[in-house]
């Protein structure tokens, strides 16, 4: 398995508080490894610093081998990052298909052309794509009008119309119903499959984590607790400790997805 | 977007119809007892403080006019006029509306310089007489002077002489200026400078502020006046920022033990809001209609009252002239042909509520001349006192030095 | 020493003032969101209210019972003007209120000259405040030292009032979070109502303390409006506190600033703004906004390309335009081509605001330089009509790549106020320059070539290059550039994380605009024969302001519509009545309520929601 991501050493201190303490994990071509723990264990704030809205103090962080640490968002794009949002961000007056364009027409670096029109350019390509993820038929739809859930399958399919290496996924399944969730993450684990991207998300329905993820890290205080298999991540004494002391939480609902 | 083209053609006919409206209806050829039309802008939603009285005073020149058997043997005198709303380029827009759809002989009217300019311009490119009745800028008949173009009031250079002759007899030898930050308040300054040194070399220049016309900051400005110590202050400013400046000043006591020359100051729409504050002693131009004895103005004088039921501002009195000088000039060429309004305009006299005027035939400054006097307060108002009025010829630099500034036609 | 002391009291007082009538402004906005015009008319109102009670009654009573009244009188227009006017338009696209508000400055400005007159009136001194006394040798007047008190005596109410009243930490809560505040089940209609009359008693009192320190016109409104707006940016939208740092910042360097160099003051507080903005893009002490959420913006429906019939149409109106010479006049014609000219104006505007989502106090810059990149070339260089509307858009264009550089780092209002003063100090240099630029007086003799030198081929080629530019236009908004724009105006973290770089295609869309507005002065120069700073001031910017926002900002034709509507209302109405600023005012406001979309965009909508289902637009 080839290493997508790698991140090591990392640290961000806001005024004295450490948020990261040197954090260091791997994320390998196909995986699924969900990045989780309490609010305020510094989860969003790595997330933050490898998708490039936040720059670390120290530490690396590299894709594919190539340093991108401190590099702007679009930079790490270009070096095949895809991202979804905990709130969906897509372009609201712009058709499901011309969502998907755009990132082509960016891929392609064709967004300085003034003269040719937009609409038809790599339409073909984006059509397959929201095939992919069922959304084919509302192509032509103003994306501001459509229901959450295909916002949620609209988003994926901009995150991976540049054939990124990484995905990264911010709460994917937030507001969504339960139904859904098991949907976009079946789904997820679908494009995984074809495309051997990585994937590294963020989650707090733990039903979600450990039936869609393939490693999950845990996080507390700016620190891994632990990483490994769901069963090991739900067998092991920190991380219940972390959660409330008991285990209660990560056992297997009745009627829970999995 | 789809409908986009549809709104592109009906904003379109929009406006084809919006400017239809405007055609009114198509001249006929003049008959004998047709109007004369005269075109006349003015910034009356802008300045109407100025502009409403010296509508007044063209209002009764035309009437009187017409009275009297209007022009050209008992053609009748019509006057189109158009606000400018304070700007150039819809004074040009209402002149290319006048001369197109209106078919006037002549325009007339402006208050700002800039605004003259542009009409004068737009007067020589189109060949049409234009008599700018308010503007003060030296430009319009020298340095920009045209063939079409002529000027009714004393320019800012001629003001500015006449206030010399009493700057000069004065002891001060420190003088402070203060004027408003444009071409008006630039070209009194220079040009009182100029003279000033020219008849009292021992005069120096040690301080000058220049507020913004309109937004005069007037308790720093006072201040720094103060702070250089003159022995006198010429002032330039008027309007809003006049007051603002005399009150400040008179509490700050910058006036206290100081002599003040002032430009236009006492021209009633200026000197009326001060009301009993007017600052006593300032040696000022301006307009003291109650106390002119001269048979021209008191017969003006009376029907400007009988009409109007108030009193003339120097506004009225400029209405009137230019009126009454165009008439004269349609008489005098015996044709509405712009070339034979322009060349009846030179050297033509006309009586005004002054005494007889002249257009100088080199630079086409009238010779109207202004009142230069001292303020007093009387009866809780303003008034000058000591005054005297200035012919305009005796501080124009002669014809043919001023004409000779002028572009070649 | 003592002239320094005097010197910053006389600043002092100065900020007190700019402070109060800046304070209402601030916390209207802080609250409602809405870019006030009328703030100025407020203060108008209250200047004229406490002449004439002071004029009438004499004495203490008079003068400060008039004071009072008038702040009262002010701030009840302003719960008027909130009730039958602001209260229907909350739910219209951003700044359609400015639209509104600017209606009421034009009626405003009539009713104050219908009611008092045209006179200049000049106030009494405030009875027992109208000596001076002496500090170190120097005169300081007593009503100066009250304002220098009154100013933060007021700011320490406002503080009270916010700090230590239910309503004020609403106004508090609102002025931070609008969306959580309708959430809690806070009357928003209410604290809108109150807020407004607020920030209008603040206004009326500003104008009605200015009384015995100047003349009150018919231009103050307008005047202080502007200042206004500068201290309240300066010091951070929604910050009283700010708008006083502010206040107190701009009123020292004015006093200090004439002894350096007198000229400065004609620019001074722009200058301050763009520094501080260039250092600060929220200003002093303002937060940056929390991205906004489901607000009133509606979401402008995907592009559509225009159908064959359609096209056919507009090309067969297109050819009646290019006849229209055979059977109109010379004046028909000026007028035509004015209006076409600004079309292009107003469509170079609406490029940046609607699919850029970049609001602009100041396209006059662009639009003047144009007039002056064609003006100076003539004056300087005989050069040609062709020459002269090759070096507008040159100009232009190259003030936009600088300006828009910093502009483009900010948003919302801020980046407006930005433009604004870039603009200022663009006119300034014009204004000033007067070797160069002839100053105020202008550049005379900038006529068309002799070719056309007439009226119909001065027309056609207005005409030509007006269409020219809006296919142009056009056609840049359906391809990939003008889908990059919008895309940064709709998300921009979306932009950012598929590697669009959002300021720099804000820049170009900035450049492209100047370019067409430069193109749009140049024409305007030849069409009036001549330049003047003018066209580079404010009134201009919000001509483009009003034609944009009256058409629609989000629809490409709005811009078509609304320089149609506006200027051919402005242009036939002065020839028709004094009173013209009254009924264009009352126009407007009824347009604002019959079309809370702007004409073109309703007409739009409707014809497409009629037309079918399945284009309709999302909330």
């Amino acid at each position: 398995m080839t290493v997508v991501l790698r991140v090591e050493h990392l640290v961000k201190s806001f005024g004295g508080v450490r948020a990261v303490d040197d954090v260091g994990f791997t994320v390998g071509a196909g995986e699924r490894v969900a990045l989780i723990g309490p609010n305020g264990a510094g989860k969003t704030t790595v997330f933050n610093m490898l998708n490039g809205q936040l720059r670390p103090d120290h530490g690396s962080i590299q894709i594919d081998g190539v340093e991108v640490r401190g590099r702007r968002p679009r930079a790490i794009w270009r070096r095949g990052v895809g991202r979804t949002f905990q709130i969906t961000a897509t372009l609201p007056s712009m058709t499901v298909a011309e969502n998907v364009q755009m990132v082509l027409l960016s891929f392609h670096r064709r967004l300085f052309d003034i003269w040719r029109p937009a609409a038809p350019r790599y339409r073909d390509q984006a059509l397959a794509l929201l095939d992919r993820v069922g959304m084919a038929d509302q192509a032509d739809r103003a994306s501001a009008t459509l229901a959450y859930g295909d916002l949620k399958r609209l988003e994926l399919a901009v995150a991976l119309a540049s054939r990124p290496r990484l995905l990264l996924m911010d709460e994917p399944t937030a507001g969504m119903a339960p139904r859904e969730r098991a949907e976009l993450m079946n789904l997820t684990a679908a494009l995984v499959a074809e495309s051997g991207v990585a994937v590294l998300f963020t989650e707090h329905d733990m039903d979600i984590v450990f039936g869609h993820a393939s490693r999950i890290i845990v996080m507390n205080q700016g620190t891994i607790i632990a990483s490994g298999q769901p069963a090991d991540i739900r067998a092991d004494a920190e991380v219940q400790a972390v959660y409330l002391g008991s285990g209660a939480m990560f056992a297997p609902r009745p009627g829970g997805a999995a | 977007m789809r409908w986009s083209r549809t709104v592109v053609a009906a904003g379109l006919g929009v406006a084809l119809r919006v400017a239809l409206v405007g055609l009114g209806t198509a001249p006929s050829p003049a008959m004998a007892d047709e109007a004369v039309k005269i075109g006349e802008i003015n910034s009356y939603t802008g300045l109407p403080a100025f502009t409403l009285p010296y509508r007044n005073g063209w209002q009764m020149a035309v009437e009187e006019i017409n009275e009297a058997g209007g022009v050209l043997g008992g053609r009748p005198i019509e006057v189109v006029s158009r606000d400018d709303d304070g700007k150039p380029e819809d004074a040009v827009r209402a002149a290319t509306e006048l001369l197109d759809n209106e078919k006037v002989v002549a325009l007339a009217g402006t208050y700002f310089s800039h605004i003259g300019l542009a009409v004068a311009d737009f007067a020589l490119h189109h060949k049409i007489l234009f008599i700018a009745s308010e503007p003060l800028t030296d430009a319009l008949t020298w340095d920009k002077g045209n063939r079409y173009t002529f000027r009714l009031r004393p320019n800012t250079y001629t003001q500015a002489a006449m206030l010399v002759e009493e700057a000069a007899k004065l002891p001060a030898r420190r003088w402070a200026t203060v004027a408003p930050n444009y071409e008006y308040g630039e070209s009194a300054v220079a040009s009182f400078k100029q003279l000033l040194k020219a008849k009292r070399p021992d005069v120096e220049f040690v301080a000058e502020q220049w507020p913004v016309q309109g937004r005069i900051d007037a308790g720093p400005v006072v201040q720094a006046l103060a702070a250089a110590k003159p022995d006198a202050i010429f002032n330039v400013t008027f309007g809003a920022d006049l007051a603002k400046f005399v009150r400040e000043g008179s509490i700050r006591g910058l006036f206290d033990d100081r002599s003040v020359v002032s430009l236009l100051t006492a021209e009633p729409e200026y000197l009326d809001p001060l009301k009993a504050e007017a600052p006593e002693g300032w040696i000022v131009t301006g307009y003291p209609w109650d106390q002119i004895q001269t048979p021209a103005h008191q017969t003006f004088l009376d029907a400007y009252r009988k009409k109007f039921g108030e009193a003339p501002r120097l506004g009225s009195v400029v209405g009137y002239t230019t009126f009454k000088a165009i008439a004269a000039a349609i008489n005098k060429a015996g044709s509405t042909d712009s070339d034979k309004l322009a060349e009846a305009m030179r050297g033509l006299s006309v009586a005004s509520p002054f005494g007889d005027i002249t257009f100088r035939p080199g630079d086409h400054q009238s010779t109207m001349g202004a009142f230069v006097g001292r303020l007093a307060v009387k009866d809780g108002h303003g008034v000058m006192v000591d005054w005297r009025y200035d012919d305009g010829a005796a501080y124009l630099p002669p014809d043919d030095v001023a004409a000779a500034r002028r572009p070649k036609d | 020493m003592g002239f320094y002391v005097a010197q910053f009291l006389g600043g002092l007082a100065q900020a007190s003032s700019l402070f109060i009538v800046a304070s209402g402004l601030s916390i209207i906005f802080g609250v409602t969101r809405i870019v006030n015009f009328a703030h100025g008319t407020f203060y108008m109102v209250g200047a004229f209210v406490a002449y004439s009670i002071a004029d009438r009654v004499a004495g203490a009573w008079g003068f400060w019972g008039g004071i009072a009244t008038a702040a009262l009188v002010a701030g009840g227009i302003g719960v008027a003007l909130e009730r039958l006017l602001l209260r229907r338009l909350y739910q219209s696209p951003a700044l359609f209120q400015l639209l509104a508000t600017f209606g009421v400055v034009l009626v405003g400005q009539d009713a104050v000259l219908a009611i008092w007159g045209p006179e200049d009136r000049l106030g009494p001194r405030a009875p027992g405040l109208a000596g001076r006394v002496h500090l170190l040798g120097q005169a300081i007047p007593h009503y100066d030292l009250f304002l220098i008190v009154l100013g933060p005596v007021v700011l320490g109410l406002l503080w009270l009032l916010f700090h230590r009243t239910r309503w004020g930490v609403l106004v508090r809560a609102a002025t931070e979070d609008r969306e959580m505040t309708a959430a809690l089940g806070v009357d928003e209609s209410r604290l809108f109502t109150t807020v407004l009359f607020l920030g209008a008693l603040l206004a009326g009192l500003a104008g009605a303390i200015q009384l015995p320190r100047e003349a009150v016109t018919l231009h103050m409104d307008v005047a202080v409006v502007v200042e206004a707006f500068v201290v309240v940016v300066v010091g951070g939208m929604g910050s009283v506190t700010g708008a006083f740092l502010a206040a107190l910042l701009i009123g020292q360097l004015q006093a200090f600033g004439i002894l350096l160099v007198p000229r400065i003051t004609v620019v001074l507080a722009f200058l301050v703004m763009a520094i501080v903005l260039a250092i600060r893009p929220y200003g002093l002490l303002g937060r940056v906004p929390a991205l906004p959420r489901g607000t009133a913006d509606a979401v402008e429906p995907p592009l559509r390309p225009a159908s064959p019939g359609l096209i056919a149409v507009a090309l067969a109106l297109t050819l009646v335009l290019a006849a229209l010479p055979v059977f109109a006049g010379d004046y028909v014609l000026a007028l035509a081509s004015e209006t076409l000219i600004m079309v292009l104006f107003a469509a170079s505007l609406q490029f940046i605001m609607g699919p850029g989502g970049m609001m602009s106090f100041g396209h006059a810059a662009y639009f003047g330089l144009g007039a002056y990149g064609a003006g100076l070339v003539v004056k300087h260089f005989g050069a040609t009509m062709v020459t002269g509307l090759v070096a507008a858009p040159l100009l232009a264009g190259l003030a936009a790549l600088v300006f828009g550089w910093f502009c483009v780092r900010l948003s919302g209002v801020y980046l407006a106020m930005l433009t604004l003063a870039f603009a200022q100090i663009a006119w300034s240099v014009m204004f000033e320059w007067t070797a160069v630029t002839g100053g105020d007086n202008g550049i005379l003799g900038v006529w068309p070539a002799s070719w056309a030198a007439t009226a119909a081929p001065f027309y056609e080629l207005c005409l030509g290059l007006s269409i020219a530019a809006l296919l142009l236009l056009r056609r840049i908004v359906f391809a990939p550039f003008g889908y990059a724009v919008r895309a940064g105006r709709d998300s921009p973290l979306r932009c950012e994380a598929i590697g669009i770089d959002v300021q720099r295609f804000q820049w170009l869309a900035f450049v492209i605009a100047g370019v067409l507005a430069g193109l749009a002065g140049g024409l305007f120069a030849y069409a009036k024969g001549s330049v003047f700073p003018t066209y580079l001031d404010v009134p201009v910017s919000v001509d483009g302001l009003v034609m944009v926002l009256l058409g629609g900002v989000q629809s490409l034709v709005g811009p078509i519509v609304g320089a149609v509507v506006f200027h051919g209302l402005e242009t036939q109405l002065v020839r028709l009545t004094d009173y013209w600023r009254l009924v264009v005012g009352v126009i407007i406001i009824l347009l604002v309520l019959a079309f809370p979309q702007g004409i073109a965009g309703a007409l739009g909508g409707r014809l497409r929601s009629g037309r079918s289902g399945t284009g309709e637009a999302g909330r």
